[in-house]
């Protein structure tokens, strides 16, 4: 087990290499920073010698081997159009980003995995298939019409809910967070659904493919015989054969809702991640894209290696097996 | 006979499907005294393991029982509540699949399952429900019983995993146990002995079994009496020492015949020409007779009821018509019953 994490660890480390190559060719290759930096009237002699103080003249690898050791130490660098420090500026946005995507994926899954547990069981009654025909328009909107048609509804008409921003935060130091106010939930809660609702539908037909497979299997057979009531049979014995599908899927999405959450902050202008990468990308501000680009590739590395411990937690099989293996 | 343990009476299981209904069990009427092991042979399909599922109440969807009854202990049962034939299941009547890789959940460990099972049904704490656990592995015969308690069905070879399943079965004393083909995806080597473990706990424990099997060896010395199924009918039963050494029905005999015997000089084995009629294309009369060596008119149009015949039941033509027919069959089956086991 232990084996194993270490060796998905160094696997992890050769990622973020490779990842740091790409957004490192970013500075070389989009455009002179130099250029983005300086004014009209500055001298070729001033432009020469910033170049010489960003270390721009040394060799390439030795600039890689800079930007590495910086991006260890999370210093990105200095963002082109607010002046600021990158790490500053993403660690301002941070909290809103993961949050709502926390709350989203939440919502996928509470509601999710209970919808597809029922229609797995009740294959043909009314509910189940209202459910499916609601998934299927779940899976064929686009996020950002899902989000204006909630803000119509929602905002516009009824005037229940806010239509952009995040409400009061709550200040807790290195984080500061939506969900401790009434007005930072009541703003949570229509790009959370915007953003999970895809990850609901998804998940819910795979935990009802799943169900439906497992339900015949004879060990199900088999705990009926053994006159285990239904709720047992049905949440015990048959929905945690179906998790393991249900694992990958969920943490693979979580990784993209996060990386994805930029049409969903942009149509309800939620001051996260996705916000700042966008204007970034107007801007061309290469320090932002680049660390925008690392910490998405760290966040799905840390996802997929969560992934994989759960495997061993929720599959006893796969200790053994692994454990021979190593 | 007293009050029987089981009683099954007139039993039809039908499915419906788009082209009419398919008669899946056809009138299947026994008995089990209490402590009795019946057998039940007979070809894939012939109904065995429907009966099966049931007098457990576990027919698959659509399958339902169309029409007779299942009385357990002088209770009917095949017309009670969900939740009444749920407490019935495992409590009363314990059943054994066929196939034990992958009759045991593999995300729980084999304690998980037996405690679990154990406290559905008696009111025990969980450590009594342990205790009993741990008894239960050491009678079905698995070493280091305690220590195995917290391993993985995968961490068991597949007649270890059988015992496992049959102290399921087992865990919360039923009347009677059925058990569908138990040996059927085992080693030869470890089928013995698994016969003998299911059969030692259940005369211990005074429960009747139902004996689901293609194996006649396994009848032979495992069972009290014997039921041959055929097209969703019993065609013959009785005690498993007269059908085995001097079988009536003609279906029977066939199937005697067929059994390879170590001792026996018999040169070729007998086989039963053709096969057994779909469900949708079963013909008029009885079942057998395209197959049947002594076939006559009556075998074509009209079906036989099972009749009464030296202790037995035999539901064929033959041992009702006339003495010259009897002897004519007598002759057939005397030659052919030769080389049995």
């Amino acid at each position: 087990m232990l084996a194993f994490i270490i060796r998905r660890l160094l696997q992890a480390v050769l990622v973020m290499l490779a990842v740091a190559l790409i957004a490192f060719t970013l500075f070389r290759f989009v455009g002179d920073p130099v250029n983005q930096m300086v004014g009209q009237d500055t001298t070729p002699a001033q432009r020469a010698e910033l170049r010489e103080s960003l270390g721009l003249n040394d060799p390439v690898p030795v600039q890689f081997a800079r930007f590495i050791a910086n991006a260890a130490r999370f210093d990105f660098g200095r963002s082109y159009q607010f002046k600021q420090p990158v790490s500053d500026l993403i660690g301002s946005r941070l909290p809103a980003t993961f949050e709502l995507s926390f709350v989203s994926a939440l919502f996928a899954l509470l509601v999710g995995i209970p919808m597809g547990v029922y229609t797995g069981l009740n294959r043909t009654s009314i509910l189940s298939k209202l459910f499916l025909t609601i998934s299927l328009i779940g899976i064929s909107l686009p996020t950002f019409f899902i989000g204006i048609l909630l803000i119509f509804v929602f905002s516009v008409t009824l005037q229940w809910l806010p239509s952009f921003g995040r409400g009061e935060v709550v200040d807790l130091g290195v984080w500061t967070t939506g969900l401790l106010t009434v007005s930072g939930l009541k703003a949570i809660i229509m790009p959370a659904i915007t953003l999970g609702l895809f990850q609901m539908t998804l998940i819910m037909r795979l935990v009802r493919s799943e169900m439906l497979e497992v339900i015949r299997a004879d060990y199900i057979k088999f705990a009926r015989a053994r006159g285990l009531p239904d709720r047992i049979v049905h949440f015990r014995h048959a929905l945690k054969n179906t998790l393991v599908p249900v694992i990958t899927i969920t943490g693979l999405q979580l990784g993209s809702i996060i990386a994805f959450a930029i049409i969903t902050e942009t149509v309800f202008q939620w001051p996260g991640m996705g916000l700042l990468f966008l204007q970034a990308v107007q801007n061309v501000d290469i320090p932002i894209m680049a660390a925008y680009l690392m910490l998405i590739a760290f966040v799905f590395v840390v996802i997929n290696l969560i992934v994989d411990i759960l495997y061993f937690v929720v599959d006893p099989r796969l200790r053994v097996e692994r454990a021979v293996q190593s | 006979m007293s009050v029987p343990l089981l009683s099954v009476r007139d039993l039809h299981v039908e499915f419906p499907t788009r082209r009419g209904r398919l008669k899946a069990i056809d009138g299947v009427s026994f008995d089990l005294a209490p402590g009795e092991v019946l057998g039940m042979v007979g070809e894939s399909g012939a109904g065995k393991s429907l009966t099966g599922a049931a007098v457990i109440g576990l027919l698959e969807p659509p399958g339902r029982i169309a029409d007779g009854e299942i009385w357990l202990k002088g209770e009917r049962i095949d017309n009670v509540s969900r939740k009444a034939m749920r407490q019935i299941r495992g409590r009363r009547i314990g059943m054994v699949f066929q196939d034990p890789l992958t009759s045991l959940n593999p995300l729980f460990t084999v304690g998980d399952q037996i405690v679990e099972t154990i406290m559905t049904h008696l009111p025990v704490s969980a450590r009594e429900a342990r205790d009993r656990a741990v008894s239960l592995l050491e009678a079905v015969g698995i070493p280091a019983a305690s220590k195995r308690l917290t391993a993985y069905p995968h961490q068991f070879s597949g007649g270890m995993r059988q015992r496992v399943v049959i102290a399921l079965a087992l865990c919360a004393e039923p009347e009677l146990v059925i058990a569908d083909e138990p040996t059927t995806a085992l080693d030869v080597s470890v089928q013995a002995q698994i016969i003998d473990v299911l059969k030692e706990l259940c005369s211990a424990r005074g429960a009747s079994v139902i004996l689901i099997t293609h194996d006649m060896g396994v009848i032979a010395e495992t069972a009290d009496r014997v039921a041959v199924m055929y097209s969703g009918r019993i065609a013959e039963i009785g005690p498993v020492a007269q059908v085995v050494k001097a079988p009536h029905h003609p279906y029977t005999v066939g199937l005697m015949g067929s059994i390879p015997s170590l001792t026996g000089s018999v040169d070729r084995l007998v086989q039963i020409p053709g096969s057994m009629p779909r469900l949708d294309a079963i013909p008029p009369g009885c079942a057998f007779n395209p197959r049947c060596p002594h076939a006559f008119e009556r075998c074509r149009v009209e079906r036989p009821e099972p009749m009464e015949m030296e202790g037995s039941r035999v539901a064929c033509w033959l041992h009702e018509a006339g003495d010259e027919a009897q002897t004519v069959a007598e002759q057939g089956l005397a030659g052919r019953a030769g080389g049995e086991r």
